[in-house]
């Protein structure tokens, strides 16, 4: 028993030192982020690495919830004769809940684990140290393009998952299920507002925030060779996973 | 130039350094030598402020580095270069890339200008047309060749050496110990270099100190570390498995 609360005190003293040296990193990027000079190129390319790479699973991710949404959608709607809803109910649930959601479970196992395992690496063939020798400081020169990308990129992506669900929802239900065209779309035009889109952008850039921080602290203190980065790897997505679905939860209720 | 005074750092309760003082002069090559594992990389990170040490200063110019904000010690940095034990090559970068990487991020210099000057340092290393391929095709021979061109790209003043032949075979060995000469040479250079490569000690140090159990105990030029009695540099030096030093 005693050895039992050891163990939880152990672990909760890890945790809160974990999250404390995160916050650090956190305030340590958002201080070079204004600070000059700005690289502009190192944030591209980082967008293009989360982004634009990123696009084609988001698609795929987008489409087939957007299709499956309105096929059980539709079997549910239909119990009490709503099958015109089906078009709000796929748009509602896309924008609100699974597109950022998915996006960002998505890019975290896309590219959440390859940033951890490229600081990894870097960190662990002392590239880090190089930098830091040639008067580079490696927060500014490696995190803060990664967070930057992130939050840009990840509201990017959640409109493309959205837009790509609505269509995928859209053949499900017209094309396959025979609802009346002019009924979905306008029933989708009538029930959906800005607000509901704009709530989900805000997600996904938090989520982009988690996905991009999370990464770059796992990978930046990696520690132990090749063994290590690939446990940063896998330590990043786990945790990246379960924070986001934690977030989204809180963020859900705050503006719910 | 550098003078390390009372230098103490330790690991998690294991001392490493147990106050280290030693005095690195200008525009020679001191050699530290020790055995594997006895803290000479720390010490070399301590230099450069890698590491932060409990106790004790580090003198540059007189000034203590180790009480510097970061604007001020960057602006020192700028007048160091360092080779890594693994040479630290950027694997996202072309070689060109990495030798180049200092003046792209700290001059205003053009593109070509850039190019000129990176082909100048790759040839002094003995490379020719190699800027466009990746630090993964290399060899570790070739690896640590580029890594001595970006050490020395900015012309700085002092340059560190972590183990600059270790792993190599002796050809090679002894090609790295003649580049270190030539680039020292011309620049009239501060070198220090961490090793326990007796062979390119012998070759290239100026001044030999060696560092036993967290402290420099032997310090002096070839001649006389060939001359001294202390029989632990003796048995480092000799290379010999008995003696005061267990290996067990
Ligand atoms: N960041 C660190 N955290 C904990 N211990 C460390 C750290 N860096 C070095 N050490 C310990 O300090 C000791 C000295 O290590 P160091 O790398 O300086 O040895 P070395 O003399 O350079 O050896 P080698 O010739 O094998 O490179 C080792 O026992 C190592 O375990
Ligand atoms: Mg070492």
């Amino acid at each position: 028993m005693r050895e039992f609360f050891e163990r939880l005190g152990i672990l909760t003293e890890k945790a809160i030192k974990t999250m404390g040296s995160m916050a650090i990193m956190l305030a340590q990027s958002v201080y070079y982020m204004f600070l000059p000079p700005f690289k502009f190129r190192n944030i591209f390319k980082q967008m293009e690495f989360i982004g634009v790479k990123s696009l084609f699973v988001v698609v795929l991710t987008g489409a087939f919830t957007g299709m499956v949404l309105a096929m059980q959608s539709y079997n549910a709607l239909k119990r009490f004769g709503a099958e015109s809803l089906v078009g709000p109910t796929v748009a509602l649930s896309m924008a609100r809940e699974l597109g950022p959601v998915l996006t960002g479970l998505m890019v975290t196992g896309r590219a959440g684990s390859a940033m951890a395992t490229e600081l990894g690496t870097m960190r662990v063939t002392e590239q880090i140290d190089a930098l830091y020798t040639m008067a580079i400081n490696p927060v500014k020169y490696l995190v803060v393009p990664r967070i930057v990308a992130g939050v840009c990129m990840l509201p990017f992506l959640t409109i493309v998952a959205d837009f790509v669900g609505v269509v995928g929802g859209y053949f499900v239900g017209v094309v396959l299920l025979d609802i009346n065209p002019g009924v979905y779309i306008g029933r989708t035009v009538d029930y959906v507002n800005a607000d509901d889109i704009f709530v989900g952008l805000l997600k996904s850039a938090v989520f982009g925030l988690i996905i991009s921080l999370i990464a770059c602290y796992h990978g930046y203190n990696t520690t132990g060779g090749a063994e290590g980065v690939g446990k940063s790897a896998t330590n990043s997505v786990v945790t990246g996973c379960v924070l986001i679905l934690v977030f989204d939860y809180i963020l859900t209720s705050i503006m719910f | 130039m550098i003078e390390i005074i009372e230098l103490k750092k330790s690991f998690n309760g294991k001392v490493v350094l147990d106050g280290v003082d030693l005095t690195i002069e200008r525009g020679r090559i001191t050699v530290i030598i020790g055995r594997s594992g006895e803290g000479k990389s720390v010490l070399l990170k301590h230099i450069i402020g890698l590491l932060r040490p409990d106790s004790g200063r580090i003198l540059f110019e007189g000034k203590d580095i180790t009480k510097m904000n970061e604007e001020e010690f960057h602006e020192i940095l700028k007048r160091f270069g360092m080779l890594f034990q693994g040479a630290a090559l950027f694997d996202s970068m072309t070689v060109g890339e990495n030798v180049g990487f200092p003046l792209m991020e700290h001059t205003d210099l053009p593109h070509e200008k850039i190019g000129k000057i990176v082909a100048e340092k790759l040839r002094r290393v003995g490379l020719v047309g190699v800027e466009d391929m990746m630090p993964a095709e290399l060899s570790g021979g070739m690896k640590k060749r580029v890594g001595l061109a970006r050490a020395i790209v900015m012309d700085p003043e002092i340059v560190l050496f972590d183990e600059p032949t270790t792993g190599l075979d002796p050809i090679m060995s002894d090609s790295i110990a003649d580049l270190i000469l030539e680039t020292q040479r011309a620049l009239e250079t501060t070198y220090v270099v961490i090793t326990h490569d007796i062979k390119l000690t012998y070759k290239i140090a100026d001044t030999i100190a060696m560092l036993h159990k967290g402290k420099i105990i032997e310090k002096g030029t070839v001649e006389e570390m060939k001359q001294n009695t202390n029989p632990v540099l003796r048995q480092f030096l000799e290379g010999r498995a008995e003696g005061p030093i267990k290996v067990f």
